[in-house]
């Protein structure tokens, strides 16, 4: 009995780690009706590509849609961020497409499991976002700190691991989902504009306030709000120095021993729980996380901030093992990718796609003006899945896509002292 | 003929040893010998330092966590041991009927074959700051604010931690209860001792092996435990399996090892101690 009682807890602890993972989103099955426009190679029916990566893009629709308009099966396994990371390392043959976060290329791309892609054969790689080719949003944007994606986009040679400073004709990775994140804020109790990071330090919200336990997530926002404070300024936020880090520590320490925060979360439910309960008036957060507040009827706003977001990105990467019919068949899934269905479907989540003008093809006019350019929502705003996400007369939180990304202050990065920071965050939590 | 005999002995001991060392000694040597091994951002590279130890053992964070570790450990041994044997106490000598035994043991038992989780997840909405409890004592006039220590902080986690390892204790105390000789405790009685007189020196002197059991539980799974501190601390406290948790998901597999190998010195030891003081199997 107690044994029994033990082992369950042990199992959901491990449940909880693998969490957003949840093993396989299956393949589609009937492949019956092909029915689907014939502009996609159909002689690859006996193809299965295995896609490996994080949870955030692994959706099943677009596992069947690729069925339904390609022909070949594609099997999504979803991993947590660390494992993928390991999984591309350790096991390059275990998987054929990698769906891997930008920040993870710097540490993956040199273990040399990974193929850079050749961009003359992605057909609407001039339509991609420039973020993640030259880096410049628009041409006289400043690129952001941190592993911004345009700093590891190309590598120098077919065979280089050597990230190239400028586009080259050797793509690490396929942008495919990206966004702007900020702090999420209950508009109804907090009882005053928030308008600057530093605003969750106002004594008014000791003890309502919580910041991620994810170290390289978490450090970056305790950046974003040291900068805004006035309490130090930082070279790179995404590559903190020993001495960097030890201030921003110190800093987080001090503030959890004064009770500013209330909570610290380390999973989507448990955000969108605090938030939801009150038990935390502003705090970090994702986007699906303000959607799903919200859709409990509570106010909850994903607030637009003077210093700006901190982002992050995610794309595909070709296994190095790939070659033949299957590298064939991973550009069309590649070139399908881009071509409009899945921006579409990707930016009626809140997220952005890599290449606006096929996605803008996919969606309704009234979709794109709220989703895309900030414009008042004239229907009822639905999620792919039908379910109701906005009222009609609802503007997005923080405007257009030019607005939101145009605002980017650094992106999701690895450190160099990677390990020394994640002991001192361990020294954080610990205090 | 002696020969056959042996053999017969070996094949009836020989499926739980090979148990034994697939599931237990097999597991563990891996461990210690991945507590040595060196690891880099992506990988575990085998070798023979001692730099994960030293690492480990020379950080003043890790000494804070395992006292903070020990800190609920004990806590939660002397409330869960005063808590059970209370019970037990009442169940194995004030509850006469055999029946109403069964059914009061039954009560005591059913809620622990619910998910451990969602026993300790119930506690969130009701101590919260607009939880029932603060809801309740603000309507009833005894508060003004929400009282905030009762949710994400100490308090929280040793409370789930009792209520979750009560029965673990109240289990063997009650069961080491009922083979005392009902005989002994009226001869205690007739030879003139009051009640806390027969409570002290002959019942529980008696308990000692299920207390013994019971305290074994409970040490072993709150020391080794993260779940319960991660979710009612929220977030805000660390427990030595919450280093190991984070160190695991950062991939520094050799460091998670060597925190485990000390912890569970640790555990053997305090389990050592434990079976000193009482020898179980004797008393059985």
């Amino acid at each position: 009995m107690a044994r029994k009682t033990n082992g369950q807890g042990r199992e959901w602890g491990r449940r909880k780690v693998l969490k957003g993972a949840a093993g396989f989103v299956g393949a589609a099955v009937g492949s019956g009706v092909i029915g689907a426009p014939m502009i996609w190679a159909q002689n690859n029916k006996n193809i299965v590509l295995r896609q490996c990566g994080t949870g955030v893009s692994a959706f099943n629709e677009i596992a069947e849609k690729a069925k339904a308009d390609l022909g070949f099966t594609l099997q999504m396994t979803a991993l947590d961020s660390d494992a993928v990371v390991q999984r591309v390392v350790t096991q390059p043959n275990s998987f054929d497409i990698g769906d891997i976060e930008y920040w993870m290329v710097k540490k993956v791309f040199p273990a040399k499991t990974l193929q850079a892609m050749d961009t003359k054969k992605i057909k609407y790689f001039d339509k991609i976002v420039p973020i993640f080719t030259t880096g410049k949003l628009k041409p006289d944007s400043v690129i952001a700190q941190g592993t911004a994606p345009s700093t590891v986009g190309f590598v120098e040679g077919k065979e280089s691991t050597t990230f190239a400073k400028a586009p080259t004709q050797w793509f690490t990775m396929i942008p495919t989902i990206y966004n702007a994140d900020t702090l999420g804020i209950r508009p109804d109790l907090v009882g005053r504009p928030i308008t600057q990071w530093k605003d969750i330090l106002d004594p008014k919200f000791k003890g309502k306030t919580s910041i991620l336990n994810v170290p390289s997530i978490g450090i970056m926002d305790a950046a974003m709000i040291c900068e805004s404070a006035g309490i130090m300024k930082y070279a790179d936020k995404g590559n903190m120095t020993k001495a960097e880090i030890d201030k921003t520590i110190e800093f987080l320490i001090k503030t959890k021993k004064e009770g500013q925060f209330r909570a610290f979360w380390k999973t989507f439910d448990e955000s969108v729980n605090l938030m939801a309960s009150g038990e935390v008036v502003i705090q970090s957060m994702w986007s699906p996380a303000v959607a799903a507040v919200r859709s409990k009827g509570i106010p909850c706003v994903y607030q637009p901030l003077k210093e700006g977001y901190r982002a992050w990105g995610g794309g595909l990467a070709l296994a190095k093992h790939l070659s033949g019919s299957q590298l064939d068949a991973a550009y069309d899934y590649i070139n399908w990718y881009m071509s409009g269905w899945v921006g579409a479907f990707l930016n009626r989540q809140g997220y952005y796609s890599a290449v606006l003008d096929t996605a803008k093809a996919n969606m309704s006019a009234d979709e794109w003006g709220f989703w895309m350019e900030g414009k008042p929502a004239q229907k009822d705003i639905m999620s792919p899945q039908g379910k109701l996400m906005e009222k009609a007369g609802t503007v997005r939180d923080g405007g257009s896509f030019y607005d939101r990304m145009g605002a980017v202050s650094c992106w999701n990065a690895v450190m160099d002292e990677d390990r020394y920071m994640v002991q001192k965050w361990n020294q954080f939590i610990a205090a | 003929m002696r020969r056959v005999d042996a053999w017969v002995t070996y094949l009836q001991v020989a499926p739980l040893s090979l148990v034994f060392l697939l599931f237990l000694v097999v597991p563990i040597a891996t461990i210690v010998v991945v507590s040595f091994f060196d690891y880099s951002t992506t990988q575990i590279i085998p070798a023979f330092l001692l730099q994960n130890y030293e690492e480990l053992l020379l950080s003043p964070v890790t000494w804070q966590t395992y006292l903070q570790t020990l800190e609920f450990t004990v806590i939660t041994w002397a409330l869960t041991l005063a808590i059970g044997f209370t019970i037990a106490y009442y169940l194995a000598f004030y509850v006469r009927s055999a029946t109403w035994q069964t059914v009061l043991f039954l009560v005591c038992t059913i809620p622990f074959w619910t998910s451990n989780i969602i026993r300790m997840i119930s506690w969130i909405p009701f101590l919260g700051r607009n939880g029932l409890m603060n809801t309740a004592l603000l309507k009833m006039g005894l508060i003004h604010e929400p009282l905030e220590f009762l949710l994400f902080s100490d308090f929280s986690v040793v409370l789930a931690y009792v209520h979750l390892y009560t029965l673990f204790m109240v289990v063997p105390i009650f069961n080491s209860m009922m083979r005392i000789e009902r005989s002994l405790l009226e001869a205690a009685r007739d030879a003139g001792a009051s009640g806390w007189q027969t409570l002290w020196n002959v019942i529980l002197p008696l308990c000692k092996p299920g207390i013994a059991i019971g305290s074994i539980f409970v040490v072993t799974i709150v020391m080794g435990d993260f779940v319960t501190v991660r979710l009612m601390s929220g977030g805000q406290t660390a427990s030595v399996g919450l280093m190991m948790m984070n160190a695991m998901s950062l991939l520094q597999y050799p460091a998670a090892a060597a925190n485990a190998v000390v912890l569970l010195l640790l555990v053997l030891l305090t389990v050592g101690v434990m079976m000193r003081l009482v020898d179980i199997r004797k008393e059985l």
